[in-house]
């Protein structure tokens, strides 16, 4: 059975040149952006209570696990909706590692980013070439089954649904990492450095071949990018800081279980990247505080947050497909398009 | 012998109600190429309007228990039916002209607020069919086990089955909605009004998935806001192992995914069950995409 209504679009000639015009306007938007953003998280340090703090400590390693999502979803448009499985599997290699052979946290924060990236490329391997929602169905199939065999305890290595503990603190030249205020600076100093590196592949021939298998992988394709490197590189990477951040979380949490894995978690990532706008960093970053933020300020709203996000979803996807804070491509097209 | 024998009756029974929810989800992929994340959800607030029916409304009545069932399976279908046409109208219509995928972020939208709205109308916890709403009955047939709930789930299911392919095949609705599957366009020039196919579609589709979820309710007794998750991932899986957009083909799927999944639990690992399910679901879309009667899945690029 075939039918007409879902034949893609074909690219506009003109785009990439147009891109190449109006991207300088909306850089110095995100320039402002990210002056402001470091000029709060500089400030916030000394006025707010610890508890506003740890607030932020979650914001940055959501907005770390978002931005790494963010170039799988946003980047690539690969719909995978099983995030934080990666997410696990590094913060479990982290407790086990640590646990068993008492490794330095900083060594298994790259243990753990390069076991997930492993996992991530071995994994998504067979199933990139998949349409867009059925990926997204079998993303869904692998983050509940690693949460499962997390769950099972195989071998007796994950500690079944009670988890593992994490005893180990990161350590500076001497200086353990352990108030709301050490991790703080360790999260944004780790976020700071990924912004810095995200920014430079967005701009790089990668970055540039990812955006344009997303707009269209045929011509893409036909164009000489690998297409099917181009999705397992961005998979690996993604992966691969989302396994890092795992390591983070578990030095923070010192208690892991299958129940910060669930596919709620997933879909949270996955509608902070929607609705942030898809690829755009400063909207990812936003939208992920905005996650944290909000049901701290408004306590009712708590019950309601993924009632909202929900709703969220449906209307933004009606009135503002391209996200709150458009990424570049998405104000380049609507100026093409006058304005549509 | 037995056990096997017993675990495929489960396998039916669990089987029956994954064919019912998976019609539901190939019927609108067949029509609009949706994946209808939220058709799970249809199932589980229709699992939970019937007991709030009963509990609510019947438990004092004095009524038969038949008339009772009766009852409460046609309030569940009928707010259920209405709940799926408004989610139509309201999510997935504005999205019809945008691409594919804003339409399943819609209805993956759509999925976590049902959930959430469940959640908050019924609460967090297990929320228990009353014990005198299914009828406890067993008969021993060869030493085999068979409760009355699996005749009825089983019968019933079989029913709307035959019911919903007679209705396609042999009705002019049914032609409508067989054209409007294969070409939009060329339905709307026969003059076909396709609104009115896809509405019709999701009447039907989550009425299916509303009884489902009530024979579901009466089988195991306790209902959950989370159930419409889970069963509806494997209905899904039951329509792709079916070939989506094929009704036999997901009927057929259900069925053997439920003895598959019965079979599982009992001679290998009930704690990996849905372990299996998934992997099945995976190797599947990588293997067989058509599923066993249906369409390509795979990008061509």
């Amino acid at each position: 059975m075939s039918n007409g209504h879902d034949i893609q679009k074909t690219p506009t000639a003109n785009s990439a040149l147009a891109k190449a015009r109006t991207s300088r306007m909306s850089t110095s938007s995100t320039t402002l952006f990210l002056a402001i953003l470091a000029a709060v998280l500089i400030v916030l340090p000394f006025v707010a209570s610890d508890y506003w703090i740890d607030v932020c400590v979650f914001w940055g390693i959501n907005a770390l696990l978002s931005l790494s999502l963010n170039i799988i979803l946003g980047e690539v448009g690969l719909f995978n909706m099983g995030h934080s499985a990666f997410y696990a599997i590094g913060a479990y290699t982290t407790a086990i590692l640590s646990q068993r052979f008492g490794i330095n946290l900083w060594i298994l924060m790259v243990l753990s980013g390069l076991t997930a990236a492993l996992a991530g490329y071995i994994l998504t391997a067979p199933i990139m070439h998949l349409r867009g929602d059925y990926l997204l169905v079998v993303t869904i199939g692998l983050n509940e089954m690693i949460r499962i065999t997390l769950i099972n305890n195989p071998f007796g290595l994950t500690g079944g649904p009670n988890g593992l503990l994490v005893l180990d603190q990161f350590r500076i030249f001497g200086k353990v990492i352990q108030t709301p205020r050490d991790f703080y600076v360790l999260v944004w100093a780790c976020v700071a450095v990924l912004l810095f590196s995200l920014f430079r592949l967005q701009r790089s021939r990668i970055g540039r071949a990812w955006n344009y298998v997303r707009e269209d992988p045929v011509a893409a394709e036909s164009t000489g990018v690998d297409t099917r490197w181009a999705k397992a590189l961005a998979f690996t990477i993604g992966a691969g800081i989302a396994g890092a951040t795992g390591t983070i979380y578990a030095a923070k949490m010192m208690v892991i279980s299958p129940d910060s894995f669930t596919f709620a978690a997933s879909v949270m990532l996955f509608a902070i990247v929607i609705l942030g706008g898809t690829g755009s960093i400063p909207g990812v970053i936003l939208a992920s505080g905005a996650m944290l933020v909000l049901p701290e300020v408004l306590r009712d709203f708590a019950r309601y947050r993924m009632l909202f996000f929900g709703l969220a979803m449906v209307l933004m996807m009606i009135f503002r497909p391209q996200g709150l804070w458009p990424s570049t491509r998405w104000t380049t097209k609507m100026r093409e398009s006058g304005g549509k | 012998m037995v056990f096997f024998l017993n675990q495929m009756i489960n396998g039916l029974t669990v089987g029956a109600v994954y064919a019912l929810v998976a019609l539901g989800y190939t019927m609108v992929y067949g029509v609009m190429r949706l994946i209808n994340f939220a058709h799970g959800e249809f199932f589980m607030i229709g699992s939970y309007l019937g007991y709030t029916t009963l509990v609510m409304v019947l438990a004092d009545s004095g009524l038969p228990l038949w008339l009772m069932l009766l009852i409460a399976t046609a309030a569940s279908t009928v707010g259920v039916a209405i709940l799926g046409v408004s989610v139509e109208q309201v999510a997935y219509r504005p999205l019809r002209k945008s691409g594919r995928l804003a339409a399943v972020v819609s209805a993956l939208g759509v999925s976590q607020f049902l959930q959430n709205a469940a959640m908050l109308v019924w609460g967090a916890r297990y929320q228990a069919y009353p014990p005198w709403s299914a009828p406890e009955a067993t008969w021993r047939v060869a030493s085999v086990n068979i409760s009355f709930m699996q005749v009825l789930i089983m019968a019933v299911s079989l029913l709307l089955m035959v019911g919903l392919y007679m209705f396609v095949q042999r009705t002019t609705a049914g032609t409508a909605i067989r054209a409007t599957a294969i070409d939009h366009d060329t339905a709307r020039l026969m003059g076909i009004n396709v609104d009115h196919v896809i509405r019709l579609i999701f009447i039907i589709g989550p009425a299916l998935g509303a009884i489902a979820g009530v024979l579901l309710g009466l089988y195991y007794r306790q209902i959950h806001f989370s159930v419409g998750w889970s069963y509806g991932l494997k209905a899904f899986t039951a329509a792709i192992l079916g070939g989506i957009g094929n009704i036999p083909g997901a009927m057929l799927g259900g069925l053997l995914l439920g003895i598959l999944e019965m079979l599982g639990a009992g001679y290998i690992s009930a704690a990996w069950k849905d372990v299996m399910v998934f992997l099945i679901l995976i190797l599947l879309l990588i293997f067989r995409p058509t599923g066993l009667l249906g369409e390509r899945v795979a990008e061509k690029v």
